[in-house]
Protein backbone atom coordinates (compact mmCIF):
# COMPACT_ATOMS: atom_id res chain seq x y z
CA UNK A 1 0.00 0.00 0.00
CA UNK A 2 2.41 2.54 0.99
CA UNK A 3 4.25 1.73 -2.47
CA UNK A 4 1.56 2.06 -4.19
CA UNK A 5 1.30 5.84 -1.85
CA UNK A 6 4.86 6.34 -3.20
CA UNK A 7 3.93 6.45 -7.26
CA UNK A 8 1.73 8.68 -6.37
CA UNK A 9 3.66 11.03 -4.91
CA UNK A 10 6.43 10.59 -7.29
CA UNK A 11 3.65 11.23 -9.80
CA UNK A 12 2.45 13.91 -8.25
CA UNK A 13 5.29 15.48 -7.86
CA UNK A 14 6.00 15.30 -11.82
CA UNK A 15 2.59 16.88 -12.33
CA UNK A 16 3.98 19.90 -9.85
CA UNK A 17 7.11 20.20 -11.63
CA UNK A 18 6.13 20.65 -14.70
CA UNK A 19 2.69 22.59 -14.42
CA UNK A 20 5.70 25.85 -13.71
CA UNK A 21 5.88 25.39 -17.64
CA UNK A 22 2.46 24.99 -18.59
CA UNK A 23 3.41 26.20 -22.19
CA UNK A 24 5.05 22.83 -22.51
CA UNK A 25 1.76 21.21 -22.52
CA UNK A 26 1.08 22.43 -26.51
CA UNK A 27 4.64 22.13 -26.97
CA UNK A 28 4.08 18.30 -26.20
CA UNK A 29 0.82 18.01 -27.49
CA UNK A 30 2.56 18.76 -30.79
CA UNK A 31 4.55 16.62 -30.37
CA UNK A 32 2.74 14.34 -29.99
CA UNK A 33 -0.01 14.69 -32.77
CA UNK A 34 2.98 14.87 -35.05
CA UNK A 35 4.26 11.63 -33.82
CA UNK A 36 0.84 9.97 -34.84
CA UNK A 37 0.46 11.87 -37.96
CA UNK A 38 3.72 10.34 -38.84
CA UNK A 39 2.67 6.18 -38.32
CA UNK A 40 -0.74 7.18 -39.43
CA UNK A 41 0.68 8.45 -42.99
CA UNK A 42 3.17 5.87 -42.89
CA UNK A 43 0.24 3.39 -42.76
CA UNK A 44 -1.66 5.34 -45.32
CA UNK A 45 1.26 5.41 -47.92
CA UNK A 46 1.82 1.29 -47.82
CA UNK A 47 -2.05 0.34 -47.83
CA UNK A 48 -2.29 2.12 -50.70
CA UNK A 49 -0.04 -0.16 -52.42
CA UNK A 50 -1.16 -3.04 -50.65
CA UNK A 51 -4.49 -4.94 -49.00
CA UNK A 52 -2.64 -6.70 -46.25
CA UNK A 53 0.97 -7.17 -44.78
CA UNK A 54 1.98 -10.36 -43.70
CA UNK A 55 -1.38 -11.09 -43.14
CA UNK A 56 -2.34 -7.92 -40.76
CA UNK A 57 -5.37 -5.40 -42.95
CA UNK A 58 -5.14 -1.92 -42.59
CA UNK A 59 -7.18 -1.97 -39.15
CA UNK A 60 -5.14 -4.68 -37.22
CA UNK A 61 -2.11 -2.54 -37.63
CA UNK A 62 -3.85 0.69 -36.72
CA UNK A 63 -4.54 -1.34 -33.48
CA UNK A 64 -0.57 -2.62 -33.40
CA UNK A 65 0.00 1.17 -34.37
CA UNK A 66 -2.53 2.08 -30.64
CA UNK A 67 -0.34 -0.74 -29.04
CA UNK A 68 3.22 1.00 -30.04
CA UNK A 69 2.12 4.15 -28.71
CA UNK A 70 0.51 2.88 -25.48
CA UNK A 71 4.16 0.83 -24.57
CA UNK A 72 5.83 3.56 -25.57
CA UNK A 73 4.42 5.89 -23.54
CA UNK A 74 4.63 3.57 -20.56
CA UNK A 75 8.15 3.16 -20.85
CA UNK A 76 8.89 6.97 -21.36
CA UNK A 77 6.63 7.95 -18.69
CA UNK A 78 8.96 6.81 -15.89
CA UNK A 79 11.05 4.02 -16.98
CA UNK A 80 13.36 5.44 -18.92
CA UNK A 81 13.53 8.95 -17.34
CA UNK A 82 14.01 7.04 -14.06
CA UNK A 83 16.54 4.53 -15.26
CA UNK A 84 18.74 7.39 -17.35
CA UNK A 85 19.04 9.21 -13.90
CA UNK A 86 19.85 6.24 -11.72
CA UNK A 87 22.89 5.90 -14.64
CA UNK A 88 24.04 9.57 -13.67
CA UNK A 89 23.73 8.60 -10.12
CA UNK A 90 26.35 5.30 -10.50
CA UNK A 91 28.42 7.73 -12.45
CA UNK A 92 28.40 10.60 -9.89
CA UNK A 93 28.23 8.54 -6.90
CA UNK A 94 24.75 10.26 -5.94
CA UNK A 95 23.24 7.13 -5.76
CA UNK A 96 23.84 6.64 -2.19
CA UNK A 97 20.96 9.30 -1.31
CA UNK A 98 18.64 6.39 -2.89
CA UNK A 99 19.95 3.39 -0.81
CA UNK A 100 20.46 5.21 2.39
CA UNK A 101 16.42 6.12 2.23
CA UNK A 102 14.11 3.37 4.12
CA UNK A 103 12.53 2.16 0.67
CA UNK A 104 12.79 -0.41 -1.72
CA UNK A 105 15.76 0.86 -3.79
CA UNK A 106 14.95 -0.98 -6.79
CA UNK A 107 11.60 1.04 -6.56
CA UNK A 108 12.71 3.97 -6.34
CA UNK A 109 14.85 3.93 -8.96
CA UNK A 110 12.65 2.75 -11.19
CA UNK A 111 9.84 5.59 -10.73
CA UNK A 112 11.93 8.28 -9.39
CA UNK A 113 11.32 10.34 -12.38
CA UNK A 114 8.13 11.03 -13.75
CA UNK A 115 7.66 12.34 -17.75
CA UNK A 116 4.05 13.56 -17.01
CA UNK A 117 3.50 14.96 -20.71
CA UNK A 118 3.64 11.05 -21.52
CA UNK A 119 0.24 10.67 -20.84
CA UNK A 120 -0.99 12.50 -23.53
CA UNK A 121 0.43 9.57 -25.66
CA UNK A 122 -1.57 7.38 -23.22
CA UNK A 123 -4.74 8.64 -24.38
CA UNK A 124 -3.72 8.63 -28.16
CA UNK A 125 -2.59 5.35 -27.54
CA UNK A 126 -6.26 4.44 -26.15
CA UNK A 127 -7.79 6.61 -28.58
CA UNK A 128 -6.29 4.99 -31.69
CA UNK A 129 -7.02 1.39 -30.21
CA UNK A 130 -10.64 2.42 -30.07
CA UNK A 131 -11.12 3.53 -33.40
CA UNK A 132 -9.28 0.85 -34.91
CA UNK A 133 -11.39 -1.46 -32.76
CA UNK A 134 -14.59 0.41 -34.19
CA UNK A 135 -13.49 0.16 -37.76
CA UNK A 136 -12.73 -3.40 -37.25
CA UNK A 137 -16.79 -3.51 -36.25
CA UNK A 138 -15.70 -6.46 -33.54
CA UNK A 139 -16.56 -6.79 -30.38
CA UNK A 140 -14.27 -6.72 -27.55
CA UNK A 141 -15.22 -9.47 -25.36
CA UNK A 142 -14.21 -10.23 -22.08
CA UNK A 143 -12.18 -13.14 -23.01
CA UNK A 144 -10.41 -10.50 -25.50
CA UNK A 145 -10.21 -7.88 -22.92
CA UNK A 146 -8.63 -10.12 -20.50
CA UNK A 147 -6.09 -11.22 -22.75
CA UNK A 148 -5.17 -7.83 -24.12
CA UNK A 149 -4.65 -6.87 -20.62
CA UNK A 150 -2.49 -9.60 -19.36
CA UNK A 151 -0.54 -9.17 -22.39
CA UNK A 152 -0.02 -5.45 -22.17
CA UNK A 153 1.20 -5.74 -18.52
CA UNK A 154 3.26 -8.81 -19.27
CA UNK A 155 5.10 -7.41 -21.99
CA UNK A 156 5.31 -4.14 -19.94
CA UNK A 157 7.22 -6.09 -17.22
CA UNK A 158 9.45 -7.66 -20.17
CA UNK A 159 10.41 -4.56 -21.30
CA UNK A 160 10.63 -2.60 -17.51
CA UNK A 161 13.09 -6.10 -16.60
CA UNK A 162 14.81 -5.42 -19.63
CA UNK A 163 15.80 -1.53 -19.13
CA UNK A 164 16.78 -2.46 -15.18
CA UNK A 165 18.87 -5.24 -16.23
CA UNK A 166 20.35 -3.04 -19.12
CA UNK A 167 20.56 -0.26 -16.54
CA UNK A 168 22.04 -2.40 -13.23
CA UNK A 169 25.02 -2.83 -15.63
CA UNK A 170 26.06 0.71 -14.80
CA UNK A 171 27.52 -0.89 -11.21
CA UNK A 172 30.07 -2.20 -13.23
CA UNK A 173 30.70 -0.58 -16.48
CA UNK A 174 29.64 2.78 -15.34
CA UNK A 175 29.39 4.54 -18.81
CA UNK A 176 25.96 3.02 -19.90
CA UNK A 177 23.90 6.10 -20.78
CA UNK A 178 24.09 4.69 -24.48
CA UNK A 179 22.29 1.65 -23.59
CA UNK A 180 19.32 3.36 -23.54
CA UNK A 181 19.42 4.95 -26.63
CA UNK A 182 20.15 1.50 -27.93
CA UNK A 183 16.64 0.60 -26.67
CA UNK A 184 15.10 3.77 -28.28
CA UNK A 185 16.41 3.56 -31.59
CA UNK A 186 15.22 -0.10 -31.66
CA UNK A 187 12.13 0.26 -30.03
CA UNK A 188 10.80 2.12 -33.84
CA UNK A 189 11.36 -1.20 -35.66
CA UNK A 190 7.92 -2.42 -32.97
CA UNK A 191 5.66 0.06 -35.01
CA UNK A 192 5.35 -3.10 -37.67
CA UNK A 193 4.39 -6.63 -36.74
CA UNK A 194 7.71 -8.44 -36.23
CA UNK A 195 6.50 -11.84 -38.39
CA UNK A 196 7.56 -9.22 -41.38
CA UNK A 197 11.35 -9.42 -39.76
CA UNK A 198 13.43 -11.62 -41.77
CA UNK A 199 14.76 -14.54 -39.03
CA UNK A 200 18.41 -13.17 -37.43
CA UNK A 201 16.12 -9.73 -37.17
CA UNK A 202 12.64 -10.81 -36.08
CA UNK A 203 15.09 -13.12 -33.36
CA UNK A 204 16.96 -9.96 -32.05
CA UNK A 205 13.83 -7.91 -31.88
CA UNK A 206 12.05 -11.05 -29.51
CA UNK A 207 14.89 -12.14 -27.60
CA UNK A 208 17.31 -9.98 -27.57
CA UNK A 209 15.50 -6.90 -27.21
CA UNK A 210 11.74 -8.00 -26.24
CA UNK A 211 9.92 -5.63 -28.71
CA UNK A 212 7.78 -8.80 -30.57
CA UNK A 213 6.27 -8.93 -26.63
CA UNK A 214 5.93 -5.66 -25.84
CA UNK A 215 3.55 -4.60 -28.98
CA UNK A 216 2.98 -7.38 -31.32
CA UNK A 217 1.57 -9.66 -28.94
CA UNK A 218 -0.82 -7.55 -27.65
CA UNK A 219 -1.69 -6.01 -30.65
CA UNK A 220 -2.19 -9.78 -31.82
CA UNK A 221 -4.22 -10.12 -28.50
CA UNK A 222 -6.65 -6.92 -29.18
CA UNK A 223 -7.32 -8.13 -32.37
CA UNK A 224 -7.47 -11.76 -32.16
CA UNK A 225 -4.76 -12.77 -33.59
CA UNK A 226 -2.86 -14.58 -30.71
CA UNK A 227 -2.90 -18.43 -29.85
CA UNK A 228 -2.89 -19.85 -26.34
CA UNK A 229 1.01 -20.99 -26.30
CA UNK A 230 1.73 -16.93 -27.06
CA UNK A 231 0.02 -16.13 -24.17
CA UNK A 232 0.81 -18.57 -21.84
CA UNK A 233 4.46 -18.20 -23.00
CA UNK A 234 4.66 -14.36 -22.94
CA UNK A 235 2.98 -14.56 -19.05
CA UNK A 236 6.17 -16.96 -18.04
CA UNK A 237 8.79 -14.98 -19.76
CA UNK A 238 7.34 -12.03 -17.66
CA UNK A 239 7.12 -13.98 -14.33
CA UNK A 240 11.05 -15.31 -14.90
CA UNK A 241 12.58 -12.24 -16.28
CA UNK A 242 11.16 -9.85 -13.16
CA UNK A 243 12.70 -12.58 -11.23
CA UNK A 244 16.19 -12.30 -12.67
CA UNK A 245 16.16 -8.56 -13.01
CA UNK A 246 15.50 -8.38 -9.47
CA UNK A 247 18.29 -11.32 -8.51
CA UNK A 248 21.16 -9.22 -10.86
CA UNK A 249 19.88 -5.84 -9.12
CA UNK A 250 20.18 -7.17 -5.86
CA UNK A 251 23.63 -8.29 -6.98
CA UNK A 252 24.56 -4.92 -8.67
CA UNK A 253 23.86 -3.20 -5.31
CA UNK A 254 25.92 -5.22 -3.37
CA UNK A 255 29.19 -4.40 -6.16
CA UNK A 256 28.14 -0.60 -5.69
CA UNK A 257 31.04 1.18 -3.63
CA UNK A 258 29.84 4.27 -3.33
CA UNK A 259 31.11 8.15 -3.62
CA UNK A 260 33.11 8.61 -0.76
CA UNK A 261 33.95 5.44 -0.09
CA UNK B 1 30.92 40.57 -32.07
CA UNK B 2 34.47 39.25 -33.02
CA UNK B 3 32.65 35.72 -34.15
CA UNK B 4 31.42 35.67 -37.43
CA UNK B 5 34.44 38.03 -39.14
CA UNK B 6 35.41 36.88 -42.23
CA UNK B 7 38.72 34.64 -42.24
CA UNK B 8 40.80 34.52 -45.15
CA UNK B 9 40.91 30.83 -47.33
CA UNK B 10 44.33 29.75 -46.01
CA UNK B 11 43.86 30.54 -42.38
CA UNK B 12 39.89 28.64 -42.93
CA UNK B 13 41.82 25.62 -44.56
CA UNK B 14 44.41 25.26 -41.41
CA UNK B 15 41.67 25.21 -39.31
CA UNK B 16 39.88 23.01 -40.99
CA UNK B 17 43.25 20.49 -41.43
CA UNK B 18 43.26 20.92 -37.23
CA UNK B 19 39.73 20.24 -36.58
CA UNK B 20 39.14 17.64 -38.37
CA UNK B 21 42.70 16.29 -36.11
CA UNK B 22 41.12 16.83 -33.00
CA UNK B 23 37.79 15.47 -33.78
CA UNK B 24 39.42 12.16 -35.27
CA UNK B 25 41.06 11.49 -31.86
CA UNK B 26 38.18 12.54 -29.88
CA UNK B 27 35.44 10.12 -31.44
CA UNK B 28 38.06 7.47 -32.27
CA UNK B 29 37.87 7.55 -28.33
CA UNK B 30 33.62 7.08 -28.43
CA UNK B 31 33.91 4.11 -30.98
CA UNK B 32 30.85 2.21 -29.13
CA UNK B 33 29.03 5.76 -28.75
CA UNK B 34 29.52 5.74 -33.09
CA UNK B 35 28.45 2.22 -32.84
CA UNK B 36 25.54 3.08 -31.10
CA UNK B 37 24.55 5.94 -32.75
CA UNK B 38 24.85 4.05 -36.17
CA UNK B 39 22.16 1.70 -34.95
CA UNK B 40 19.02 4.47 -35.50
CA UNK B 41 20.81 5.31 -38.71
CA UNK B 42 20.54 1.38 -39.83
CA UNK B 43 17.78 0.06 -38.44
CA UNK B 44 15.09 3.02 -39.85
CA UNK B 45 15.76 2.43 -43.58
CA UNK B 46 15.95 -1.87 -43.09
CA UNK B 47 12.51 -1.70 -41.58
CA UNK B 48 11.26 0.34 -44.14
CA UNK B 49 12.93 -2.06 -46.82
CA UNK B 50 11.61 -4.95 -45.06
CA UNK B 51 8.23 -3.01 -45.45
CA UNK B 52 8.24 -1.91 -48.64
CA UNK B 53 9.67 -5.74 -49.88
CA UNK B 54 6.89 -7.74 -48.00
CA UNK B 55 4.15 -5.04 -50.04
CA UNK B 56 5.56 -5.70 -53.09
CA UNK B 57 6.20 -9.61 -52.76
CA UNK B 58 2.40 -9.62 -52.01
CA UNK B 59 1.33 -7.54 -54.46
CA UNK B 60 2.43 -9.61 -57.20
CA UNK B 61 6.22 -8.60 -57.21
CA UNK B 62 6.23 -4.91 -57.84
CA UNK B 63 4.09 -1.80 -55.69
CA UNK B 64 4.16 0.99 -57.24
CA UNK B 65 6.94 0.96 -59.90
CA UNK B 66 9.47 -0.87 -57.45
CA UNK B 67 10.20 -4.61 -57.39
CA UNK B 68 11.49 -5.85 -53.81
CA UNK B 69 15.05 -5.91 -55.03
CA UNK B 70 14.72 -2.45 -56.33
CA UNK B 71 13.16 -1.66 -53.00
CA UNK B 72 16.08 -3.08 -51.24
CA UNK B 73 18.56 -1.23 -53.54
CA UNK B 74 16.49 2.12 -52.71
CA UNK B 75 16.71 1.90 -49.42
CA UNK B 76 20.65 0.87 -49.08
CA UNK B 77 21.76 4.22 -51.04
CA UNK B 78 19.04 5.99 -48.70
CA UNK B 79 20.76 4.90 -45.83
CA UNK B 80 24.15 5.83 -47.08
CA UNK B 81 22.57 8.76 -48.41
CA UNK B 82 21.18 9.51 -45.06
CA UNK B 83 24.28 8.76 -42.62
CA UNK B 84 26.60 11.37 -45.08
CA UNK B 85 23.70 14.00 -45.01
CA UNK B 86 22.83 13.56 -41.63
CA UNK B 87 23.29 16.14 -38.99
CA UNK B 88 22.61 16.43 -34.91
CA UNK B 89 22.92 20.10 -34.88
CA UNK B 90 19.42 20.91 -34.02
CA UNK B 91 20.10 19.02 -30.58
CA UNK B 92 23.53 20.11 -30.09
CA UNK B 93 22.83 24.69 -30.60
CA UNK B 94 19.71 23.91 -28.03
CA UNK B 95 21.68 22.65 -25.43
CA UNK B 96 24.84 25.10 -25.97
CA UNK B 97 22.41 28.14 -25.85
CA UNK B 98 20.07 26.27 -23.06
CA UNK B 99 23.55 25.98 -20.76
CA UNK B 100 25.10 29.35 -21.86
CA UNK B 101 27.96 26.96 -23.93
CA UNK B 102 27.71 29.45 -26.49
CA UNK B 103 30.01 31.95 -24.75
CA UNK B 104 32.90 30.21 -25.46
CA UNK B 105 32.29 29.61 -28.53
CA UNK B 106 31.40 33.57 -29.70
CA UNK B 107 35.17 34.83 -27.90
CA UNK B 108 36.97 32.51 -30.89
CA UNK B 109 37.94 34.22 -33.92
CA UNK B 110 35.79 32.05 -36.52
CA UNK B 111 32.52 31.64 -36.58
CA UNK B 112 31.18 28.26 -34.91
CA UNK B 113 30.03 26.78 -38.34
CA UNK B 114 32.85 25.73 -39.61
CA UNK B 115 34.11 23.75 -36.01
CA UNK B 116 30.22 22.13 -36.42
CA UNK B 117 31.23 21.20 -40.37
CA UNK B 118 34.51 19.77 -39.37
CA UNK B 119 33.18 17.83 -36.60
CA UNK B 120 30.10 16.55 -38.90
CA UNK B 121 31.96 15.55 -41.98
CA UNK B 122 35.06 13.44 -39.63
CA UNK B 123 31.80 11.52 -37.95
CA UNK B 124 30.26 10.99 -41.34
CA UNK B 125 33.69 9.76 -43.06
CA UNK B 126 34.36 7.85 -39.77
CA UNK B 127 31.20 5.77 -39.97
CA UNK B 128 31.41 5.53 -43.61
CA UNK B 129 33.81 2.89 -43.17
CA UNK B 130 30.50 0.86 -41.44
CA UNK B 131 27.74 2.17 -43.14
CA UNK B 132 29.55 0.79 -46.58
CA UNK B 133 30.02 -2.84 -45.24
CA UNK B 134 26.77 -2.93 -43.83
CA UNK B 135 25.00 -1.76 -47.00
CA UNK B 136 26.76 -4.11 -49.25
CA UNK B 137 26.44 -6.72 -46.69
CA UNK B 138 22.55 -6.41 -46.42
CA UNK B 139 22.36 -5.77 -50.23
CA UNK B 140 23.70 -9.28 -50.58
CA UNK B 141 21.39 -10.71 -48.47
CA UNK B 142 18.14 -9.10 -49.28
CA UNK B 143 18.81 -9.53 -53.28
CA UNK B 144 19.65 -5.19 -53.90
CA UNK B 145 18.80 -5.00 -57.64
CA UNK B 146 21.27 -2.49 -58.10
CA UNK B 147 23.16 -1.72 -61.40
CA UNK B 148 23.31 2.23 -62.15
CA UNK B 149 23.95 3.80 -65.06
CA UNK B 150 27.77 5.26 -65.87
CA UNK B 151 26.42 9.05 -66.08
CA UNK B 152 24.29 8.75 -62.85
CA UNK B 153 27.04 7.70 -60.74
CA UNK B 154 29.00 10.65 -62.65
CA UNK B 155 25.99 12.95 -61.85
CA UNK B 156 25.58 11.14 -57.86
CA UNK B 157 28.50 12.53 -57.07
CA UNK B 158 28.14 16.59 -56.98
CA UNK B 159 25.00 15.79 -56.52
CA UNK B 160 25.35 14.07 -53.38
CA UNK B 161 27.90 17.16 -52.32
CA UNK B 162 25.27 19.57 -53.14
CA UNK B 163 22.90 17.24 -50.70
CA UNK B 164 25.38 17.40 -48.25
CA UNK B 165 25.52 21.04 -48.15
CA UNK B 166 21.95 21.87 -48.24
CA UNK B 167 20.83 19.43 -45.00
CA UNK B 168 23.65 21.09 -43.49
CA UNK B 169 22.99 24.67 -43.56
CA UNK B 170 19.10 24.19 -43.40
CA UNK B 171 19.63 22.21 -40.09
CA UNK B 172 22.02 24.50 -39.02
CA UNK B 173 19.08 27.70 -39.22
CA UNK B 174 16.29 25.52 -37.59
CA UNK B 175 18.90 25.22 -34.78
CA UNK B 176 19.23 29.23 -34.66
CA UNK B 177 15.71 28.95 -33.13
CA UNK B 178 17.19 27.93 -30.17
CA UNK B 179 18.25 31.53 -29.68
CA UNK B 180 14.51 32.58 -29.75
CA UNK B 181 12.98 29.21 -28.16
CA UNK B 182 14.34 27.82 -25.26
CA UNK B 183 12.88 24.72 -25.37
CA UNK B 184 13.42 23.13 -28.76
CA UNK B 185 12.50 19.63 -28.04
CA UNK B 186 8.82 19.91 -29.86
CA UNK B 187 10.43 22.22 -33.05
CA UNK B 188 12.98 19.77 -33.62
CA UNK B 189 10.99 16.60 -33.21
CA UNK B 190 8.28 18.10 -35.97
CA UNK B 191 11.34 18.93 -38.09
CA UNK B 192 12.92 15.71 -38.10
CA UNK B 193 9.62 13.93 -38.98
CA UNK B 194 9.12 16.14 -41.39
CA UNK B 195 12.53 15.51 -42.70
CA UNK B 196 11.95 11.67 -42.47
CA UNK B 197 9.14 11.87 -44.50
CA UNK B 198 10.13 14.18 -47.01
CA UNK B 199 12.28 13.14 -47.86
CA UNK B 200 11.50 9.98 -48.74
CA UNK B 201 12.97 7.79 -45.99
CA UNK B 202 9.64 6.07 -45.32
CA UNK B 203 8.01 5.59 -49.09
CA UNK B 204 9.99 6.59 -52.14
CA UNK B 205 8.57 9.96 -52.85
CA UNK B 206 7.01 9.07 -55.69
CA UNK B 207 4.35 6.75 -53.91
CA UNK B 208 3.42 9.77 -52.26
CA UNK B 209 0.18 11.55 -53.33
CA UNK B 210 1.23 14.83 -55.38
CA UNK B 211 0.32 17.67 -52.86
CA UNK B 212 2.55 15.70 -50.66
CA UNK B 213 5.54 15.57 -53.72
CA UNK B 214 5.13 19.00 -54.27
CA UNK B 215 5.33 20.21 -51.15
CA UNK B 216 8.87 18.45 -50.81
CA UNK B 217 9.91 19.43 -53.51
CA UNK B 218 9.12 22.95 -53.53
CA UNK B 219 10.70 23.12 -49.96
CA UNK B 220 14.19 22.07 -49.89
CA UNK B 221 13.75 18.35 -48.42
CA UNK B 222 13.60 16.29 -51.80
CA UNK B 223 16.52 17.94 -52.65
CA UNK B 224 18.70 16.82 -49.22
CA UNK B 225 18.20 12.95 -49.25
CA UNK B 226 15.49 11.90 -52.19
CA UNK B 227 17.37 13.47 -55.46
CA UNK B 228 21.20 11.91 -55.03
CA UNK B 229 19.07 8.49 -54.21
CA UNK B 230 17.00 8.39 -57.12
CA UNK B 231 19.75 9.36 -59.33
CA UNK B 232 21.98 7.22 -58.20
CA UNK B 233 19.22 4.40 -58.90
CA UNK B 234 18.62 4.99 -62.62
CA UNK B 235 15.26 6.61 -61.77
CA UNK B 236 15.61 10.02 -63.25
CA UNK B 237 15.87 11.36 -67.06
CA UNK B 238 18.31 13.96 -68.05
CA UNK B 239 15.99 16.78 -67.67
CA UNK B 240 14.50 15.80 -63.91
CA UNK B 241 18.14 15.64 -63.09
CA UNK B 242 19.18 19.02 -64.58
CA UNK B 243 16.06 20.35 -62.62
CA UNK B 244 17.34 18.69 -59.34
CA UNK B 245 20.67 20.75 -59.70
CA UNK B 246 18.90 23.81 -60.18
CA UNK B 247 16.88 22.90 -57.06
CA UNK B 248 19.65 22.30 -55.20
CA UNK B 249 21.73 25.71 -56.10
CA UNK B 250 19.14 27.95 -55.84
CA UNK B 251 18.37 26.60 -52.38
CA UNK B 252 21.83 26.51 -51.33
CA UNK B 253 21.90 30.02 -52.38
CA UNK B 254 18.93 31.38 -50.63
CA UNK B 255 19.96 29.48 -47.27
CA UNK B 256 23.39 30.76 -47.26
CA UNK B 257 22.37 34.24 -47.87
CA UNK B 258 19.65 34.27 -44.90
CA UNK B 259 22.12 32.68 -42.35
CA UNK B 260 24.69 35.28 -41.61
CA UNK B 261 21.53 37.73 -41.29
CA UNK B 262 19.65 35.14 -38.67
CA UNK B 263 22.80 34.34 -37.07
CA UNK B 264 23.46 38.09 -36.12
CA UNK B 265 20.04 38.77 -34.91
CA UNK B 266 20.00 35.11 -33.32
CA UNK B 267 23.42 36.22 -31.20
CA UNK B 268 21.63 39.62 -30.59
CA UNK B 269 19.05 37.87 -28.48
CA UNK B 270 21.62 35.23 -26.63
CA UNK B 271 21.81 36.24 -23.23
CA UNK B 272 24.04 33.32 -22.28
CA UNK B 273 22.48 31.89 -19.29
CA UNK B 274 24.30 31.32 -16.31
CA UNK B 275 26.77 33.83 -17.20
Amino acid sequence: MSRLRLVGVFLRLGVLNELQYRANFWIQLIRSLVNLATALAGLGVVFSQATTLDGWRQDELLALVGVYFLVGAGVNLVFLPSMSQFIGDVRKGTLDYVLTKPEDAQLLVSIRRVDIWRLIDVAMGFGVNGVALARLGSDLGPGRAAAFGLTLLAGGAIVYSFLLALATTAFWFVRVENILVVFQSMYVAGRWPVGIYPPWLRGTLTFVVPIAFAITVPASALVGRLDWPTLVGTVVLAAAMLAFSRWFWSVGVRHYSGASA
Amino acid sequence: MIAGRAAGPRALLGLYRAQFAVHLAAQMQYRVMLAIWLIGLVLQPLMYLVVWATVARSQGGEAGGFTAGQFAAYFLVLMVVNQLTFTWVTEVTEYRVREGEFSPLLLRPVHPIHADLAENLTYKLLTLTLTLPIALLLGVSFGADFSPPVWAVAAFVPALGLAVALRFVADWLVALLAFWVTRMTAINQTYSVLTIFLTGQIAPLSLFPEPVRVVAAVLPFRWMVAFPVELLLGRLSARETLVGFGAQAVWLVVLVAVLPWAWRAGVRRYSAVGA
